[in-house]
Order: structure tokens, then sequence, then C-alpha cells
């Protein structure tokens, strides 16, 4: 009798596919799959917009995803008349990924808002779908941002950035492929401070030959903003 | 041992009937030949996986790549995971965020997640000087052994045969109990159906062969998503050619969710 009850108690109390994967509803599975899909992916937005996309994979955009901008896009796609996907025109967005913020990684390129052609939309000087490669940024500010605003304060803020590195003309275009250089050698810095350097009498003054001779300067010197301690 | 009994007990007949038996092996074997091509073809699509379009959890393990160097905290990931699994806007509910982390000259660590870094975070970091900063996105690790699976009560949440930790919406009790086992706070209730919520690789677009959202819109590359066994994954390629690390791997709970140039600091 009792035996009976469990059995009746069993087979109504656990749902119909528990167990039969695991010690979970099989069913569930298939309910988390069979949500609807809100962003479409880039591969679908190029079946219609051919053109649009062969350009665009060109540029230096080409590894977003036009939904990055235009919002999500499975609804537009459904029926495409019905829902028009946004593009943003106003100065708000763009800087979410080019405003200035010292914890973006060195060599991304960024913008201070507040001073940067302030109230001109983004658009009106910058092509989000440009196929060239970017106009090579007059400072290399516009991507070491942090850098830069290191130097200002250091007593190093009146050195170009081309006194201690050489730039090779491609860095600007394909910024890992090839990079810049740093000064090889101590004697680099002992132009302007080795003891006998013909330099400004207020720069610092070191013996190259007696202080830590297997190390090049900057190794413990940062030189963007040079702490002698 | 059978078989070779019978061999010694059968003497070789005369060298004409072998002969003739082989010629008719070589026949049937010619004539069962376009079968046998047939067969290996179904084998071969059902191992294969996607040949017969059909899906095969057991064909699949997946998990994701974040590369910190890449990222520039945008937001755009846990905007868009909100958008496509429709979390509640509130600033408290996430299945995915961007945490900002601020290490400065004195070795303080601070750690800030503004609306999980939807809006963008401020430029100002600190008053002090500033050692290194950087931002790391944070998601459900879909551990191969998790905690939040072993203490729910009712089996309501579980590792799916494709390696992706979900939730059975229709079943939970909302206990609350795999929040709390979460080492990684990936989990919350929602407000709403009062169920656990959490990031599930948007399983409704890995079954359909898209990527995640938040792999979708991360525009510079630093999420990548794939197959773990598979040699010809992006996964795999960026597992193969970058230091990797987990989150607090010292709790054994196996994350599939790998971090490259991941700074200690980070927990």
């Amino acid at each position: 009798m009792l035996g009976a009850a469990l059995i009746a108690a069993r087979t109504y109390l656990i749902p119909k596919t528990f167990g039969e994967l695991g010690h979970y509803r099989a069913a569930a599975v298939d309910a988390n799959a069979s949500r609807p899909m809100v962003y479409a992916g880039r591969e679908d937005c190029g079946v219609c917009h051919d053109e649009r996309a062969e350009q665009f994979s060109k540029a230096r955009h080409q590894t977003l995803s036009c939904e990055v901008c235009h919002g999500a896009a499975a609804a537009h796609i459904e029926s495409p008349s019905e829902h028009k996907p946004p593009a943003p025109r106003d100065r708000g967005y763009c800087p979410l990924c080019h405003g200035y913020n010292p914890s973006r990684p060195t060599g991304f390129p960024q913008i201070d808002p507040v001073s940067h052609n302030p109230g001109a939309p983004c658009i009106q000087c910058h092509d989000p779908h440009a196929p060239e490669p970017p106009r090579v940024p007059q400072e290399c500010s516009a991507c070491h941002a942090e850098i830069a605003r290191t130097k200002t304060l250091s007593s190093h803020a009146t050195l170009e950035c081309t006194q201690c590195h050489q730039v090779n003309e491609r860095h600007k275009v394909d910024p890992r492929a090839s990079t810049p250089t740093k000064p090889a050698a101590r004697e680099f810095c002992g132009q302007c401070h080795s003891s006998d350097a013909k330099a400004a009498p207020e720069i610092r003054r070191i013996d190259l030959s007696s202080h830590w001779p297997r190390y090049v300067c900057w190794q413990c010197h940062y030189s963007h903003y040079p702490e002698v301690r | 041992m059978n078989t070779l009994v019978q061999i010694q007990t059968k003497p070789p007949n005369d060298p004409e009937q072998i002969a003739t038996e082989r010629r008719e092996f070589l026949r049937k074997c010619l004539m069962a030949s376009p079968f046998l091509v047939g067969i290996v073809r179904v084998a071969a699509q059902q191992t294969g996986g996607n040949g017969d379009g059909v899906y095969h959890p057991e064909d699949h393990y997946y998990g994701m790549g974040v590369d910190v160097s890449k990222c520039i905290g945008c937001g755009r990931c846990a905007d868009a995971c909100k958008t496509e699994n429709d979390v509640p806007r509130d600033p408290y509910y996430f299945r995915t965020w961007i945490e900002r982390y601020v290490i400065t000259t004195e070795g303080e660590v601070s750690v800030s997640s503004p609306n999980g870094g939807i809006e963008g975070f401020p430029a100002t970091v600190s008053e002090k000087g500033i050692l290194r900063t950087f931002f790391v996105p944070k998601l459900c690790n879909h551990c191969a052994s998790p905690p939040c699976v072993q203490v729910c009560p009712v089996g309501a949440t579980f590792l799916s045969r494709d390696g992706v930790v979900l939730v059975d919406k229709d079943y939970c009790i909302g206990c609350r109990y795999c929040i709390q086992a979460c080492p990684y706070g990936a989990r919350f209730l929602h407000p709403v159906t009062h169920t656990a919520e959490k990031c599930t690789f948007c399983y409704h677009r890995v079954r359909n062969g898209k990527v995640p959202a938040c792999v979708e819109v991360c525009p510079t590359g630093a999420r990548i998503f794939g197959d773990v066994r598979s040699m010809a994954s992006p996964l795999t390629r960026f597992r193969r050619f970058n230091e990797i690390q987990v989150l607090k791997a010292h709790l054994n709970t196996e994350p599939k969710v790998y971090y490259a140039n991941l700074d200690g600091e980070v927990s």
C-alpha cells in the first residue's frame, strides 16, 4: 500500500524529462536554446548591405560588428521597413570608446571630448565606415594620451617624442606591426646627463662609468616621468 | 582461441578450391562496396557534427577567452548582454560587466564598476599616483566543476553536455543558494520572476551557430568564443599563443573563461 503510494507520488512529483541527461530536466536545455535572438550578427547584415560590408571590411573599424553602433538588428532583418536601426550622430557615443581614459590600453586612439572640437558632431570630420586608414595622426598623443599627459608634468616636457623614438611610417597604420624604437645605449641619455655632457647646467648629471653600468637608463628611470629617487 | 582451433582442425583444401573461394570473396567485396561507402559517409557526418544539420551537444564544449590588454572599457558587451537577454536595466543586475582596477604607487588597489561600465568610466581615476590601471571583463566562468550546480537543492541549474552552466527557470524555486555559492558573483535573482539568472554564453545564439552577444559587439576582439576541445577554434588559438590564467584557480572550480594578460591583483 505504502509502496504503491510512493510510486504514485514519485510519478506525480518528478517532472517529465528529469534525469534523462543528468540531475536536471532535459527539457530545460531546449527551453534555454529556444529564446529569440536580438542581435543578428554582422554576417546577416552583409546579406543585404553587401557594398557597405565590403567597404567596411577594409576600414580601421573592420573588427567591429555593425550592431556595435547601430544596435541590435534581428528585428530589422525580420521586417526591414518597420524596424529601422538607429545611427548615433551626436558626440556622446564615440567617446565611449575614444574618450580619453588612463585605464585604456596604450596606443588606443583617444581624444579629450571637452577640448577636441567642442560642439561638432564626430561624423562631421570622421567617417565611421571609412575604407581608408585614417589620416596619419599629427601627434603621438592621439593614441598615447596617457604618456603625453604624464610627460607634460615631467622635466622632459619640452622634448619631442622623436627625440628618443624613431617611428616607422607603418606604425601609424598598423601600430603593432612596427613598433617605435627605444634608445639602445646609455650614451644616448648621456648626451645630456653624463658628467662631461655639453648641456644646460641645471640638468642632473651622472658618472656613466660607475652608475649601474650594466643597465640602459630607461630600465630604471621612467623617461616620461623621470624620478630620481 | 576458438577460431584458432577451428583453423587448425580444418586443413587447407586443394589450391583450386582456395582460388575459387578467393574469387568469390573479392566479388562479394566489390558488390558491397557502394554500401560500404555510404555507411562510412554517414558515420563521418555524424562524428563531424554539422554534416547532417542536427546539433549534437556532445560534439561541443564551449569556453571563452578574454584578453585583458585589449579591453578598452567601453561597456558595449554589458549593454548588448542586457539587450540580448532581457536583463533588467537597473544597475544591480548583470550577466556580464566590466571592472576597472586602479593600483596606486603606494600599492593600494581599488576596483570600480559604475553600472557595469555601460555608460563608460570617469576619466579621472585617483588623486594619488597611478602605478597601473586596466579594465577586466567579468562573467560566469562556466566552471567544469561548478559550485552553484552542486548546491542547488532541486536540480534547477546544471552543466549541459556542451559545457554551459544553465538555469531551468521553470523549475527554480528562487532559494538563492546558488547565488551564495558562486565565488565569482556571477548570479542574481531576477526581480520579476524571482528565479536565479546568469550568463548562458547566449545559449540560444550558440545553438544557432552565432557567437554570444558580448563577443559579437566587442570592438577590439578582447573576447574570444569557441570550442575548448576543437583544435580548429579561435579559442584554441588564443590558448595556444597566450599565457592563460583563470580566476580563483585555488578553488578548483575549473573555470572555462580563460584570461590572457591578467594582473595578479584581479580576483
